[in-house]
């Protein structure tokens, strides 16, 4: 619990304001998506794997540096959906995308883009926390030293800074240089999300990123995705419909590779429109 | 999203289903407890019947011990289910709704009192017309509340709005007859002052009903009604 010293005293007449009280009801406050800049855009979006249609039409505007949450049954798209943002589906033998997605207004499946680069702007984490076999440091410094900089005082300060931003500075600013095997699992997810952010990307791409994690691990993952959304713009897939509900700003729920619903997280889990998001948020789905 | 009374059931969890069936009923039990509460005081004061004003009050407790019991039930709802939607404005509005009924039940209790001691301060009937009128009136509301909840009935709700409007006026001139009969025989007072305090828990008992009526839209609608006015309301719920 927090301490708090604030006493009780009555209100001062300042605070009592003429309200319009139609503009306080209702679950339209909060902004919607289309209020806020984008800098993803999914347009016309259709994904095969080999004659499997995986994703159909998919129209979304990815709201900047807000939480966006993909729900929807397993196999509903929304993992595939997230790996288009930077390009992970290139991997993948027999996948083709048609339709367009663009970053900051740039297709980011035109000929021209370097997918390393890409890479680099949209970072992803991954279910599994996949650290390096290497020290703490090494890890976070990875990414910096591909790019070439080798400079001691910059990779430190960068170091410190990302491990900082995802919330683990503190637990292991004494052992540095200790192999980041050794670390919880927890740990280890902060940890590959330090890396992530040490390369300053715009966007982060989290597939269930608490899945394999306890509660409190779960919960440490969740307050920094809050503090890191006044950065980066954060994607979300989560399985986990409270994880959904107490992450994201907005969510879109998936069914069948379809976009079904794309609405504010206030909205989706109060009152939303459609009967198919109702009934898998309510547990009635199946 | 248009709701039904039947939208609380498929669950793929059975236990999730019958316990928030359970809730539903159970609030309806207890409205129904309520409103006969409620007619068993207004027919106190109408008859003068001070034996039915005793077992009125003593039927409070087992209101009070209902809204305790379905509170519990909610509160383990949201604990362990963490309902979302639908399924989190019912629970909600069940919450709400059996604050009322329980308030209900206060001032059917208050009335029960004021009928032991109108009894005893002898039998001039003045305002006695209001009082059955008014409370007429409200029993039906609180009766028409009850059973567009248990339908998922927002016309229904809108009525029950409606008609507290209506209600707040016809206790507006009972006042002002009240006022009449106390100035044209100042010996009268304490009598009709217990006469106006009846009619006073009477149009509070259609505030509560007119509450319930607005969680009912907000239940269906998802739409939150508070403190719009009539107009406002129906704007509301007209809009789709």
């Amino acid at each position: 619990m927090t301490e708090s010293n604030t006493e009780y005293a009555p209100a001062n007449r300042s605070k009592f304001k003429k309200i319009d009280m139609s503009k306080v009801g209702g679950s339209d406050h909060g902004q919607s998506a289309e209020d806020l800049p984008s800098c993803l855009q999914v347009s016309n979006l259709n994904l095969y794997y080999g004659a499997a249609h995986s994703l159909t039409d998919v129209n979304l505007s990815i709201p900047s540096q807000r939480v966006t949450a993909f729900i929807g049954p397993s196999g509903c798209g929304k993992s595939s959906l997230l790996r288009c943002f930077n390009r992970m589906n290139d991997l993948v033998e027999n996948c083709s995308i048609k339709g367009s997605i663009t970053l900051d207004g740039e297709d980011i499946y035109h000929r021209s883009v370097d997918v390393a680069d890409l890479r680099r702007r949209v970072g992803m984490v991954f279910q599994k926390p996949n650290p390096f076999p290497k020290s703490i440091y090494e890890n976070v410094a990875y990414g910096l030293r591909i790019q070439g900089v080798n400079k001691k005082r910059v990779l430190d300060e960068s170091v410190e800074k990302s491990l900082k931003a995802a919330a683990l500075w503190e637990e292991v600013k004494d052992r540095l240089h200790e192999s980041a095997l050794g670390l919880s699992g927890g740990q280890q997810q902060r940890l590959v999300i330090a890396r992530t952010v040490a390369v300053e990307p715009e966007v982060l791409l989290l597939d269930e990123p608490a899945s394999a994690l306890d509660p409190i691990s779960t919960l440490k993952i969740e307050e920094l995705i809050n503090e890191l959304k006044d950065r980066y713009t954060i994607i979300i897939v989560t399985h986990n419909m409270q994880q959904a509900a107490r992450v994201s700003d907005f969510t879109a729920f998936m069914y069948m590779g379809k976009l079904i619903e794309f609405d504010t997280a206030d909205n989706i889990f109060t009152n939303p429109a459609q009967k198919q998001t109702e009934d898998y948020i309510t547990g009635r789905y199946g | 999203m248009k709701q039904d009374a039947t939208l609380h059931s498929h669950h793929i969890s059975r236990q999730f289903n019958s316990d928030l069936e359970e809730i539903k009923n159970n609030m309806l039990e207890m409205g129904g407890m309520v409103e006969k509460q409620l007619t068993d005081a207004i027919e106190a004061i109408i008859s003068a019947d001070s034996g039915l004003g005793q077992l009125v009050g003593e039927d409070d407790a087992s209101i009070n011990a209902m809204e305790v019991k379905i509170d519990e039930e909610c509160n383990r709802i949201l604990v362990r289910r963490q309902p979302a939607a639908s399924d989190l404005r019912l629970v909600l509005s069940i919450i709400k709704t059996v604050n009322d009924l329980e308030r209900i039940g206060d001032e059917s209790a208050k009335i029960a009192r004021l009928a032991i001691e109108l009894t005893e301060q002898g039998d001039s009937s003045k305002g006695y017309v209001e009082i059955r009128h008014i409370g007429e009136r409200v029993r039906k509301m609180v009766h028409m509340a009850l059973d567009a909840f248990a339908r998922y009935d927002v016309d229904a709700a809108l009525a029950v709005a409606r008609e507290d409007v209506s209600v707040d006026m016809e206790y507006s001139s009972a006042m002002r007859e009240m006022i009449t009969y106390m100035i044209e025989d100042p010996r009268s007072i304490t009598r009709v002052l217990n006469v106006v305090w009846a009619l006073r828990s009477l149009e509070r008992v259609g505030d509560h009903a007119k509450n319930i009526a607005e969680h009912v839209i907000y239940l269906v609608k998802g739409t939150d009604v508070r403190h719009l006015g009539l107009s406002g309301l129906e704007e509301q719920v007209k809009s789709e």
